[in-house]
């Protein structure tokens, strides 16, 4: 039941057992289709994998990026982005802006290491509870043959210590920031402005 | 579980609490929360094992400033709303989290609740452990931990909660009915009768809606024009009521209490004023048209015409498509006989802006296209009829004055089979069934034996009889002699081969109780079709802010216990535009839908939801890149200060523009950048199974989520 496989030895493996990855995802849903979606699947008793954990907002439109990257810095293996069907926007047409910033923030989170379909959008109308169910299985599965969130282990470097102007500086990579960096982005080797940087901020140089 | 129903862990204590980050809470300091996690009965301890969620809450989250976590049978009942308001008051609880249903459906309860023990009710969090967890989990180890991690999500959140305080806005008692079937004319009765004034927009030139163009009415049979048109008239005439007929809603602006709606009256190039609804001008008018709507296609209408003889308003309308002076530029003969020069044929349409407080829709439904399904034979087959120009036909004041005849309009048929379920219950087509059609077609057996003394075949796959007076009708029916098939025919045919056959209409049916295919011969075949959501439902449906299920029904802001309302405030729905409903059924609706809105109006204020945006101007830089976010205009740059703002009472609260500020400048609260990020921390703190999750080691967003720093994620803003 590992979510961290690199360093979490899973618990059930000691036992004898063959277990299956459990990924944890965290999904944000709008108050009024996707969240009321997931409140139909349930008066319906439509099951689903339990792995997913939902969060409301009142809008797609609402969803900032460093939401969705915060939820993956904090362990989680997928993030589902949901609100209402394009052109059904109870705000009229913000779920766009959700749109636009779920397209942006896979390329984002492409350049730091994590695979896009860790990011998945799912329209979805508070009628559609069966629908959101199957999306949320279906996520649930295909991040689970994706594996934990492969993030190279090691010490947490809080970015409170991290100089800004000196990452802003596109000097490469700060050393406390990708300790054991065997897996995860490339570390650029410092001096050159690198493609995909690995430094302390590598979604502000994706962006730029 | 405990045997008294409920228990409680972590002592309380006193003193503050040691250990506890204080990013993003208020500097009076100590936070005291509460937890109370709800059995639901077995609805959320029958999988989630809630006893132990409140044992680990008391414990685990103490250092997160939970006080006292409690489990009880049912939190929404008295007593345990009691837990929550005693504890407030012997504890000093300062932030209370339910864990229970979902929010929109107790919220409310709770933070009233907490209002009523003296604390902010915003500080209360409803966090869902039974919709988003035991009723959609089977595996009971999981479901609790998921339930865990909810909980911790909640309790972060509720941490950066602040108090908020209501919007108070005054409610126009003016109140706006769409469509004028039976619903909306019984709805604009209620509130007019009440004393407060109606608009009931109608797109058609007459109101009545389908009751208008049905012959009969199940199972008592009195005649609909006979029950219906008092009503209409009542509506018509009403002091209370302005009606609007030939119109449409273009555009609805504001909120609850303070709607602003733009209505298009299209051009009837007639004085309403001054026509007396005499009905020369229909009398002289040289051009006939097929009547699509009210005749449903089996009778002619003049160029201008009003749909019937009983319509309300009397004033005819010039299908502008179909008028010879439109087409040629010549011909005005309506003009020369009106007696009153009523006749404009230069009108155009006209744009009213209406202000009302409250709006219910009862735009109704359409039927079931037939031709959809081909092996029946409808728009093939002549003697195909569907069940509304049956209506039509079997009509006293439709175009056979009542004859059930078949399409050549002389001949009388011997033998009719109804088939059931047209469109509905079919997996091709619509799933749900249409509720009506049962006794519709029981009806059309019925008034076949009373007018022509055919035989009448009707081919059902279920009989669903179950209202007032229903099954004692399908009896009645049964002993007149009607003969009842159970099998959904495969198809219709004019392809005889067996003797008996020519010249008939062949039903092609397996009758599953005699276990054997059957070919049956008659004359005329009904078909019984189904109910389905306007085709504009989608477009009606955003244009008022409401929501519609897959199918285009519009969404009941709870299908048992709230029917009429939507989830958005001060929109009511009644009758079909939710799904097929019978008359009675549709008119309690429309009274219902009154009932909510006369509640609205004798409120005379109303508290709104504080979520709102707002700009903070000392760290604004002028960007402008939230002035074109908002999509109801309620940022606007002001120049002198170089900063943008918001205007509250128009901001809605979606939240966009707080996402987009690449300066953080905007606050939105209720879902504010700490509030959010916290509650992610909290859902990211358990696993999957129950322990501690491990977060990531990469840098990346890592911080404490108080907003206030710039974050790597803002040059990813949109």
């Amino acid at each position: 039941m590992s979510t961290q496989a690199p360093v979490a030895p899973a618990p059930a493996e000691e036992a004898g057992r063959v277990t299956t990855f459990e990924p944890v995802i965290i999904g944000f849903t709008c108050n009024w289709c996707s969240y009321r979606a997931a409140d139909l699947a349930g008066t319906a008793r439509t099951k689903y994998p339990p792995n997913i954990r939902l969060i409301r907002l009142m809008c797609s439109g609402r969803l900032d990026p460093t939401f969705v990257l915060k939820a993956f810095a904090e362990g989680a293996d997928a993030v589902m982005v949901s609100g209402c069907h394009p052109g059904e926007c109870h705000y009229i047409e913000q779920n766009y802006k959700a749109l636009r910033r779920f397209q942006l923030l896979q390329r984002t989170i492409e350049a730091l290491g994590i695979e896009p379909a860790r990011l998945q959008l799912v329209w979805a109308s508070a009628g559609e509870g069966v629908r959101l169910a199957g999306e949320i299985a279906r996520i649930t599965e295909e991040v689970r043959a994706l594996g934990p969130l492969d993030w190279p282990a090691g010490e947490i470097v809080d970015i409170d210590g991290v100089d800004l102007d000196a990452a802003w500086g596109a000097t490469g990579g700060d050393p406390d920031a990708s300790p054991g960096d065997a897996d995860g982005p490339p570390a650029s080797p410092g001096g050159a402005k690198p493609d995909h940087a690995a430094g302390p901020l590598p979604a502000a140089e994706a962006s730029r | 579980m405990s045997g008294n129903g409920h228990a409680s862990f972590g002592a309380p204590k006193d003193g503050p609490i040691k250990g506890v980050p204080s990013a993003g809470v208020p500097a009076e300091g100590e936070i005291r929360i509460g937890v109370y996690v709800c059995h639901c009965g077995s609805n959320i301890a029958g999988v989630v094992d809630v006893v132990e969620v409140a044992r680990w809450a008391g414990e685990t989250l103490k250092d997160q400033g939970v006080v006292i976590a409690r489990d009880y049978r049912f939190m929404c009942s008295s007593p345990g709303q009691e837990l929550i308001t005693d504890d407030i008051r012997k504890l000093g609880l300062n932030r209370i989290v339910v864990a229970a249903c979902s929010p929109h459906l107790h919220e409310n309860t709770f933070r009233t609740a907490t209002a009523r023990a003296g604390l902010n009710p915003y500080l209360c969090e409803l966090v869902s452990i039974r919709e988003q967890d035991s009723w959609v989990h089977t595996d009971k180890a999981a479901a609790t931990a998921k339930a865990k991690a909810i909980l911790a999500g909640g309790v972060e959140r509720v941490r950066r909660n602040t108090p908020l305080d209501p919007l108070v806005v005054d409610i126009n008692p003016a109140t706006l009915v769409v469509g004028g079937g039976i619903a909306g004319i019984q709805a604009a009765l209620e509130i007019a009768d009440a004393g407060f004034h109606v608009y009931l927009v109608e797109k058609d030139a007459s109101i009545g809606g389908h009751m208008a163009q049905f012959d009969k009415t199940f199972p008592t049979l009195d005649c609909a024009a006979c029950i219906l048109t008092p009503r209409m008239v009542s509506a018509g005439t009403h002091p209370n009521i302005t009606l609007l007929t030939w119109s449409e809603v273009t555009h609805v602006d504001g909120f609850v209490g303070n709607f602003t709606v733009t209505v298009k009256k299209k051009a009837r190039y007639v004085d309403e004023d001054l026509c007396t609804g005499c009905g020369i001008c229909q009398e002289k008018c040289p051009k006939k048209v097929i009547d699509e709507v009210y005749e449903a296609g089996l009778g002619y209408r003049k160029a201008i015409y009003t749909p019937f003889a009983q319509a309300v308003p009397r004033t005819p309308v010039i299908d502008r498509e179909n008028c010879t002076y439109f087409i040629k530029g010549t011909c005005k003969a309506c003009e020369k006989f009106c007696e009153k020069d009523a006749i404009r044929f230069e009108q155009q349409d006209q744009e009213l802006t209406l202000e009302v407080g409250n709006i219910i829709l009862a735009t109704g439904y359409e039927i079931f296209d037939a031709r959809k399904i081909a092996q029946y034979g409808y728009g093939r087959l002549p003697n195909v009829f569907t069940s509304l120009e049956f209506e039509r036909l079997s009509n006293s004041a439709g175009p056979t004055n009542g004859r059930i005849v078949l399409r050549d309009g002389v001949t009388e048929p011997k033998t009719v089979g109804v088939i059931h379920c047209v469109g509905s219950r079919d997996r091709n087509f619509n799933n749900y069934c249409s509720a009506i059609c049962c006794m519709q077609s029981l009806k059309f057996a019925h008034l076949v034996k009373e007018h022509t003394g055919a035989t009448v075949y009707n081919f059902y796959i279920d009989m669903r009889t179950a209202a007032k007076g229903y099954d004692e009708f399908y009896q009645r029916v049964m002993e007149e002699g009607t003969l009842f098939v159970r099998g959904k025919p495969a198809e219709v045919t004019e392809a005889g081969r067996l003797p008996g056959e020519e010249g008939k209409l062949i039903v092609q049916v397996e009758d599953t109780l005699a276990g054997r295919q059957r070919r049956i011969p008659v004359d005329m075949v009904v078909l019984s079709v189904g109910l389905e959501p306007r085709a504009d439902a989608k477009e009606l449906a955003q244009r008022f802010g409401i929501s519609c299920s897959f199918d285009g029904w519009a969404i009941e802001k709870h299908p048992k216990l709230d029917p009429v309302a939507t989830m958005t405030e001060g929109v009511f729905i009644a009758g079909c535009i939710s799904g097929p409903k019978d008359i009675p059924n549709t008119v309690s609706q429309g009274a219902a839908a009154a009932a909510r809105v006369l509640g609205m109006i004798q409120q005379k204020h109303m508290k709104l939801e504080p979520i709102k945006a707002s700009v903070h101007a000392e760290q604004c830089s002028g960007c402008r890149i939230c002035n074109t976010m908002c999509p109801y205009n309620a940022i606007s740059f002001l120049g002198a200060e170089g900063v943008s703002s918001i205007n509250a009472a128009m901001c809605q609260g979606c939240g966009t523009c707080v996402a987009a500020c690449p300066a953080g400048a905007i606050a939105g609260t209720g879902f504010s950048d700490e509030q959010v990020l916290a509650q992610i921390e909290g859902l990211l703190s358990v696993g999957a199974d129950g322990t501690p999750l491990k977060r990531s080691a990469y840098p990346v967003a890592h911080q404490q989520g108080d907003g206030n720093r710039p974050t790597p994620a803002e040059t990813v803003r949109a």
